[in-house]
């Protein structure tokens, strides 16, 4: 006869079990943290932190010798860094706001006592996520196939590699490209379990 | 409420039906798109496999496309709508990987990149550019029906007693 786990749920038309359901759920879901989700949390805001911050800070200057006058060699100053390709600005735009997705969603975690689900809390974090994931799988493409593009070029369309002249900047943009392919997989996985989450209550309610 | 419950089933079908529509149009005029050009002395021929972006998203409007003609025939009170829920998800991530790839280096072959010593190639093939923005634009419209979809999906999981009304 007693309500069992949360008996509170998205929707108002679920019928009242007859006593007040807000004691019940603050006896079970009081005391409870999912620390699965956190830690995977925090692992995904560090992937994502760190993908952002590699290809932010992602910089190099080479000297080039262009050709020779005479005796003297003219040397060009190539520079490359992250805003002269819209695909790695929109990679950091993207993984800066999975990231600091990912940090609300832990302070949320963390910080406010989680007394009752009630309303759309459950179902706005996993539609918050699921829009983070989103931006997170876009960003990823995106620089993806600009990666590849800087290091095998295209002859059809006449654009040379660039990855062999300018090593360390190709090496660190993939550093931060895997970084965020793992932050994204973990964004996946929090995705799943928050919409497992918000699947539990209704099962156990909608008795047919 | 009979007719409510009926004008929703005719929605999400119409909707379905379009993103199909969408996808199955991107996958068409994206692989159609060859042009023969030249430039100065060279023959310049451009066609959507030569860039594995393009190709990507060709792939995956493929198979979006193939999802979408299978769940049309899905009946609606079904169990395994909960398993579409999912499936939906996978497949509108796909989408949006695929449409930001494709935009990436369609951007780079519109306006080139002047650090990297790429020239645009839209000067010299003018139809194919143009043919791939209207690919671009209607894989645009499907990603947005998509994510449309995904959002009645998870609502549809998580509420049938809506859909068991009237």
């Amino acid at each position: 006869m007693a309500s069992t786990g949360n008996n509170d749920s998205n929707n108002g038309e679920k019928e009242d079990l007859g006593f007040s359901s807000s004691s019940i759920t603050t006896n079970e879901t009081k005391g409870k943290k999912d620390w699965v989700l956190l830690s995977l949390r925090v692992l995904s805001f560090f992937a994502t932190a760190s993908a952002t911050i590699v290809m932010a800070l992602n910089k190099q200057t080479k000297n080039l010798v262009v050709a020779t006058l005479g005796n003297t060699p003219v040397t060009a100053t190539i520079t490359a860094k992250f805003n002269q390709t819209p695909a790695f600005v929109f990679f950091i735009i993207a993984n800066g706001n999975a990231s600091l997705h990912n940090l609300v969603m832990i302070a949320v975690d963390l910080l406010v006592p989680r007394y009752d689900y009630k309303g759309l809390r459950l179902a706005l974090i996993a539609i918050l996520d699921m829009m983070a994931m989103g931006l997170a799988s876009a960003g990823d493409g995106a620089a993806t196939f600009m990666s590849m593009l800087g290091r095998n070029g295209n002859s059809h369309a006449q654009w040379n590699k660039i990855c062999d002249k300018i090593q360390t900047y190709c090496d660190r943009g993939g550093a931060a490209l895997v970084a965020s392919f793992v932050g994204f997989i973990l964004l996946l996985i929090i995705t799943v379990m928050s919409i497992i989450k918000l699947l539990k209550p209704n099962r156990i309610n909608h008795v047919p | 409420m009979e007719s409510i419950a009926k004008a929703r089933k005719i929605c999400h079908l119409l909707l379905r039906f379009l993103a199909f529509g969408a996808t199955l149009s991107a996958v068409i005029v994206m692989a159609t798109s060859h042009e023969k050009a030249s430039v100065l002395v060279f023959q310049v021929e451009a066609k959507y496999s030569h860039t594995p972006a393009f190709k990507y998203f060709v792939i995956a409007n493929s198979v979006v496309t193939v999802y979408g003609f299978l769940i049309l025939f899905l009946p609606p009170e079904s169990l395994l709508w909960r398993f579409a829920a999912a499936t939906d998800m996978v497949f509108t991530m796909l989408l949006v990987s695929s449409i930001s790839a494709a935009l990436a280096i369609a951007q780079v072959g519109k306006k080139g990149n002047s650090h990297a010593a790429w020239l645009p190639i839209c000067n010299s093939v003018p139809k194919f550019c143009n043919q791939v923005t209207g690919a671009l634009v209607v894989g645009a419209i499907a990603v947005i029906i998509y994510m449309l979809l995904l959002l009645n999906s998870i609502h549809r999981v998580l509420d049938p007693l809506i859909f068991r009304k009237c």
